[in-house]
Order: C-alpha cells, then structure tokens, then sequence
C-alpha cells in the first residue's frame, strides 16, 4: 500500500536561481524503512521538508508538481494537519528541544492538539520508553548529551503517533557509538510500531543494514531508486561520489577477482558470515 | 613543539576533563586526537593554543609556557579551526573575513593582500573574493573559515571535528588537502571521531577516554586492537571489524583498508586453507 | 552582575518554593502597592524586614544578599541625588522629614522593591513560573517566548564563550585600546552571536510547525497547578497585609523619625 506519492515533484525557493528538486517522482510504501542520500545540496533536505508541507506553506517559493502523503494532498493541507501523519525529526538535537523539562517537549505536540492531560500523560510515558529515556523525564534539555538529546527529539515526534517519520541527518552531531544507538532507536520504530522510515544519511556503513529501500538524489534529482543491494552495488553511485559501505566495496574487488559471495553485503556482520562460507570451502 | 606535561584540567563547573595527560608533539607530525564526544580531545587541543590553562601542570609551546604568553601570541604559531564556521564568520566580504587575523598580527597591508589572494587561491575561494561569507553554503563557509587560519601560514593546524556534517566526496577532498598541509611541513593535529577518515589517512592516533590517553601510536595497530575500543567506546572501521570476526580462522587482524583486506584474503585463499 | 544572580534561580525545593507563582505574584504586588504608598522611613524599615522570615525559610539568604548588593549602586546614586534634590528644592520634599531622612525614604523604597521581586525569582523556577502564565490568561504565544527564551539562556552563554575563543585564536585581544576599539573589539563577537540566533530562531519555528503548532484554539497542557492549603493561607495573608496597608494610610498618622527626634 502506498503511503507516499509524488509525480514530477519541483520546487524552487523564493529568490532561487534554479530548482533545488527536479521532476522528483516516487513511491513509498507504508511499512518501509527508506534511505535517502547523495552528495551535498543534491536536494534531499528539501524533499524532506515537503513531506511534511514545511513546503510549501512555511517556505512560500513554487511547488509544482503531485504529492499525496499518508492519504492526503500536501498543497491543500496546513502543517499542522500534516504533523498528524508525518512526524519530522531534524538535524541539530538542541534546536528542536524548547521546553525546560524532556516531559514539557515530548507533550509540545499533543498540547497543540488539544488532547485531553490523561492521553497526554500516558503518550508521554510510552514515547519515554519507546526511545530509551523513561529516566530523563525531568531533566532540562541542557543538561543532556547530544544523543539524549536526540532521542528525546525523536520522542516529541512519536508521541503525536505518526504514520510516517522523517529523519533528516539525525546523528551529524553524534559520535559513530551514538550514531549507532539512534539507528536501533529508528528501526526498532520501524520493525515494531511499523511506522514508515524515511532517513537522509551520509553514513551509510552504519545505517544501510536496516534499509529495504535506497533512492539516491543528485542535483535536484532522483539519479538510482531501488534496493539497497542493487544501488551500492551500481558505478553510478560510486561516481556521484556517495559513501559506499566498505563492505559492499570489498565485496567489488573481491568479485573482481574471482571470488563471489552468495550475496552483496552492506553490513560487516553480513560480510562476515558471507566470507566463512567461501573460506570453509 | 609542543609538549604537555601532566595535565589536570577541571572545568569551573567542576567537572575534571582532563586527568593527567602527557604528550610530545613534534614539529611536522601529523596527528589525530579520537575518542568519543566527551572524552577530552577538545578540551586538550585548547591547551595547545592556551585558550584553556591546565589547573596542574603545564603545556609548552616551543619551549615557552602557555601561561607566559597571550592567547593571541600563541595563535600565531597555533592555528585552530572551530568546528562550526559560524561561530567565526562576521566580516562583509570573504575577503574581510580572511584579511581580520591578519590585521590582528600586524601585517603590513602590501603582504596582507598577498596573503589573501594566496590563501583564496588554496581553498578555491577566488571567485567568492568580494561575496558576504553568510551568502556561502555549508561546506563553501568552512573553507573560507580554514581560508582564515591559513592565511597567517602558522606553524601548527588544528582542526576540531573538521568531517562533521561531510558527504563523502568533501571528506575526500579534505583528507588530500590535509596529507598535503602536513607534507609542506605543518604540524596537523586533528580532532576527530571518524574512525573511516583517520583509517584512510593514517596518521599517529592519540585515543582518548574519560579524561586519560588510552593509547598513543601507530593508526592502524591502535584501530584494530579490539581492547582498545572496547575501553575507549570507538567503533572499529568496517574492515576491521569483518576481520575481527574472522580470527577464528587465522586471518590477520590488523587490516583496516578494502585493498589489504582483499590482499589478505587472496592469499588465505590461495594458501591451500579451503 | 550580581543584580543578575540574586534573580536566578537553583534547584532547591523548600515551602516557599512550592507555593504557587500565582499566589507569590500576588504577595509581591502587595509587598510593591506597600511600598509606593508609603514614603515614611520607620515603615519603609518595617517593609525591608518584613519578607526576612520568608527569605530564610526558603533558605536563600546568600543569594537574597547578593542581589541587594548588586542594586546598593543604584541605591546610593538615589540616596546622592534625593538629598541634593531635598537641599535644593526643600518646598517638594515633604515636610514631615529632613532632606536626608527623605533620601533615605528613597533609596530604600528602591530597595524594598528590588527584594520583593528577587525573592520572587528565587523561589520560582522557570518551570513553574511559565506553568502560571500558561494557566493565567496570557496568550500562549507570549509564555511560549518567555520560555524559549530562558530555556537557551545557557546555550547562548556557552555560545558567546566559544565565539569569543575562536575569535580570540584569530589573535583578537579583547581587552587592549582605548574605549572605541574596545566596543569595536565586540563585533566580531556580537555579530556570529546574533547571525547564530537568527539560524537558531529559523529551526526552532520549522520544529514547532511540525509539531503542530496552531492546531487547536484550546491548547491543553501535560501539568496543572492547583492551589493547595498553604497557598490559600498565602492568598489571604497578602489580602490582609493589602487591606492593613490601605487602612493604615487613610486612618494612621505614621511618623517619620524627623518628628520622633527632638529639635
């Protein structure tokens, strides 16, 4: 089932030169975990912000082209309509986080629905424990450490239970270890709650094991869309200069010369259980 | 050229980030300072150009005592680039930008504008010359910012976490332009937690954990040892980390690149093993 | 920045802190009614020592000290210029007391309004105190400000600590020149500050939008502050102080120590 849909989406920001995403067309279906990645500027953090309809009611600027999310038209529906059904979670931790207790930020949203303080109540205490954090309900958002941070982050957008969840480069700031631990926050979303993934990342040896779906974007467009396993393995994403994981690399050279795993690794647990196959042998 | 001597440093808020540190770093090396966030590379780093002062013993600089010299003067041999440009940029041109520490060292304005245009020249800035640096992109204010610290050509390069918010074809291009600083002579020290980018460049690699250097030496011995990590809560690069899941079959553990891994495994292969 | 410091606020929980902001608001705006409607010293004496049992039972002395010492500057400019003002222009003071009895009267009743509000802020936390104004009837978009605002008071001063390091690493030397190059030294400090606070200003609203921001008119809220006993004894102690105030000034002659002394 499909739960996201675009035709020849196009968008230019007011005052921009050119189209910062170009004839953007895609599917999505509910339940999948995405991985949307390319080069700098290559549009994927605007495609993120259409999602949600931060475009285009909140950047002005010509969208042109179709774009059905969770159902509904983007165009036609304000943000906060939007926020029901696509959550997004962005780049920098301390920038999303305004209240001054972790409980106070991840209730933000519901508050602004008006729900009832004992439905309030008790999405906070799941989204808590969703991500990880039950005992960081009290703290101030200062206090945390930029992996909390994005946790809780992560946290205020689950509580409003959406469909569908936007990551746009979560762990920039993290180190690999915490970059790590967001990832298994994510999936676990993912494979258990079944809400659809989407995550821009550049660092694909660390997030690719959990992707079912890869689309790779370069200069406004959508240049390979697919599985995982087919893109990294493709000279067009070593050319458009995304970071490969080394373990689908060595897995290139290896076919190069002459020895063949039974399948294309992206993860080195998977290379590592592929390679005792062909050295037992 | 530099040298810090068992280093305490505590925090006015208390917190103790660095718990007797000692390291000699000589002139021309080439050296990455990794651990987690939090562990004490940056504050370490900021003793190198004295904006922090140890609390108990002492960081030389050429022989002279960080507390006997201004921040300023110091900064004339010890360049740092911060990691987020914005915390520097202010000026209306690139140019400006670039001209403000060299005005603060007292240039004279003949070699001033040499410097400029040279350190434009570097970083493929030339055409930005008269542009408002807030006009830039992302990557293109980082290189002006790195633009500024080259300019005054000082003798020692610190870079805190300069591969944050990188796509692997800017890493790429960063790692040549670093090898290439460090082969004209600077010294380079690096601040980072990306494990990929030092394996690839290879430099000496000063680990860090909880406030103590763990490890000192070679990049490759120090990233494959899995104690290590284990002890400063690092990630091994990729390679590594199939290998070390392979011991069990007599691999050796100590790869961390696509292309000595493949070496390693053609010759397991080809060694009668299967 | 002492006057600063006595309006901050620490982590410390006592019965004076747990009282509802609503009901100290009202005590303090009594305690600033009191104030202005006497210019008498013995009384304005009496209303400096009247918060002291509050002031310890919150265990905030230290804190309470300091930001009456921060303000004894400008306490003392007043105390200088009301008495000059007294020996100049003798017909505007009243005549019930001396010009340095009045500019005594003065600067206390300044100092008697400093306390009232720093203990105030002493005893709320921010919690709490945006937790009132969003039960009040104030517009939320204004408590959400006032929030925000406290909440990257913090992130801001570390800001400023890191831009002026990565400028002074440039070889700026704040403290040299005369005065002009000295403010001119703050540019490259104010203007990442302010370029940084705008980017910030700009993730902030696109995080608040996808929250949903502006979806309700009627916006609930996750705590609820309820008055308890020792908030309805507050209320009605400040009512009563009110009334003892406007009682004494309409039907109490109150002296002033120039008449108590013999002439």
């Amino acid at each position: 089932m499909l739960i996201i849909e675009t035709k020849n989406l196009t968008y230019t920001y007011p005052g921009g030169i050119k189209p910062s995403i170009r004839d953007v067309s895609l599917t999505i279906e509910k339940g999948e975990f995405v991985i949307l990645t390319g080069p700098s500027g290559c549009g994927k953090t605007t495609l993120c912000r259409c999602f949600n309809g931060l475009i285009p009611h909140f950047y002005a600027g010509q969208l042109e082209g179709e774009l059905t999310v969770a159902g509904l038209q983007v165009k036609e529906h304000p943000i906060y309509e939007m926020a029901q059904r696509v959550g997004l979670v962005f780049q920098n931790p301390e920038n999303q986080l305004f209240a001054l207790t972790v409980e106070k930020d991840v209730a933000f949203g519901l508050e602004n629905l008006g729900t009832p303080r004992e439905e309030i109540r008790k999405r906070v205490d799941w989204a808590l424990q969703m991500t990880g954090i039950e005992e960081l309900g009290e703290r101030a958002p200062h206090e945390l450490s930029g992996g909390q941070q994005q946790r809780v982050a992560i946290a205020c957008v689950l509580a409003m239970q959406p469909d569908i969840m936007v990551f746009d480069e979560p762990t920039s700031f993290l180190d690999p270890l915490g970059a790590q631990k967001i990832f298994e926050v994510i999936n676990e979303l993912n494979k258990k709650l079944g809400v659809t993934v989407i995550l821009v990342e550049h660092r694909l040896d660390l997030a690719s094991k959990y992707a079912d779906h890869v689309i790779i974007m370069d200069e406004g467009r959508i240049v390979l869309n697919g599985k995982p396993k087919e893109i990294f393995d493709s000279e067009t994403a070593r050319l458009i200069g995304v970071g490969i994981p080394k373990a689908t690399q060595l897995w290139q050279i290896l076919r190069e010369n002459g020895i063949k795993l039974e399948r294309v690794p992206t993860s080195s647990e998977e290379a590592v259980r592929l390679l005792r196959e062909v050295l037992k042998a | 050229m530099i040298e810090v001597k068992n280093v305490n440093f505590t925090y006015p808020t208390g917190v103790e980030a660095l718990k007797g540190v000692s390291l000699s770093i000589r002139n021309g090396e080439f050296l990455a300072i990794m651990g987690q966030n939090g562990a004490g590379k940056t504050t370490l780093v900021k003793q190198f150009n004295g904006l922090l002062k140890p609390t108990k013993g002492e960081v030389l600089v050429d022989g002279v005592s960080t507390r006997d010299i201004s921040v300023a003067r110091l900064a004339r041999k010890v360049g740092f680039v911060f990691q987020n440009p914005d915390h520097q940029l202010f000026s209306e041109t690139v140019e400006e930008e670039i001209a403000f520490a060299l005005r603060n060292f007292g240039f004279k304005e003949s070699t001033l504008k040499k410097r400029v245009t040279w350190a434009l020249n570097l970083l493929d800035l030339t055409e930005y010359r008269k542009t408002s640096p807030f006009m830039l992109s992302g990557g293109e204010r980082k290189r002006v910012a790195l633009a500024s610290v080259l300019a005054w050509n000082p003798k020692v390069v610190i870079l805190d976490e300069p591969t944050i918010g990188q796509d692997h074809r800017q890493k790429e291009i960063l790692r040549q332009f670093i090898v290439q600083l460090n082969a004209q002579g600077k010294t380079v020290v690096i601040v980072t937690h990306d494990v990929e980018f030092v394996a690839e460049c290879s430099p000496r690699v000063v680990l860090m954990a909880q406030g103590q250097i763990v490890a000192d030496g070679d990049a490759k011995r120090i990233l494959t040892d899995p104690d290590v990590a284990l002890q400063a809560s690092i990630v091994p690069p990729q390679i590594t980390q199939i290998f070390l899941g392979l011991t069990d079959l007599g691999l050796p553990t100590d790869v961390i690149d696509v292309s000595e891994a493949t070496k390693a495994l053609l010759e397991y292969l080809e060694g009668g093993n299967c | 920045m002492s006057v600063l410091e006595g309006f901050r606020f620490r982590h410390v929980s006592s019965p004076i802190h747990r009282r509802d902001p609503r009901v100290k608001f009202l005590y303090v705006l009594v305690s600033f009614i009191a104030a202005i409607m006497f210019n008498e010293l013995p009384l304005l004496l009496v209303l400096f020592f009247l918060p002291t049992p509050f002031v310890l039972l919150a265990g905030v002395q230290r804190q309470w000290l300091r930001s009456l010492r921060g303000a004894m500057f400008l306490a003392s400019f007043l105390f200088v210029f009301n008495l000059i003002f007294g020996f100049l222009s003798p017909e505007n003071i009243p005549k019930t007391m001396s010009p340095p009895e009045y500019a005594f009267a003065m600067s206390l009743r300044f100092l008697d309004l400093v306390e009232s509000f720093s203990i105030f802020f002493l005893t709320t936390s921010p919690d709490h105190l945006s937790l009132a104004l969003e039960q009040s009837r104030v517009p939320y978009e204004f408590t959400f400000a006032f929030t925000t605002a406290v909440r990257f008071v913090p992130v801001l001063a570390e800001e400023a600590q890191t831009i002026m390091d990565a400028q002074k690493a440039r070889g700026l030397e704040l403290e040299k020149g005369n005065f002009m190059k000295r403010v001119r030294n703050y540019i490259p400090i104010l203007i990442p500050l302010i370029v940084s606070s705008i980017r910030r200003s700009l993730e902030l609203a696109e995080a608040m939008e996808s929250r949903g921001w502006g979806a309700s008119k009627k916006r609930t809220n996750l705590y609820a502050l309820k008055m308890r006993r020792g908030d309805w004894v507050l209320a009605i102690v400040s009512l009563l102080f009110l009334v003892t105030v406007i009682y004494v000034r309409l039907y109490v002659p109150v002296p002033t120590f120039t008449m108590l002394l013999p002439h």
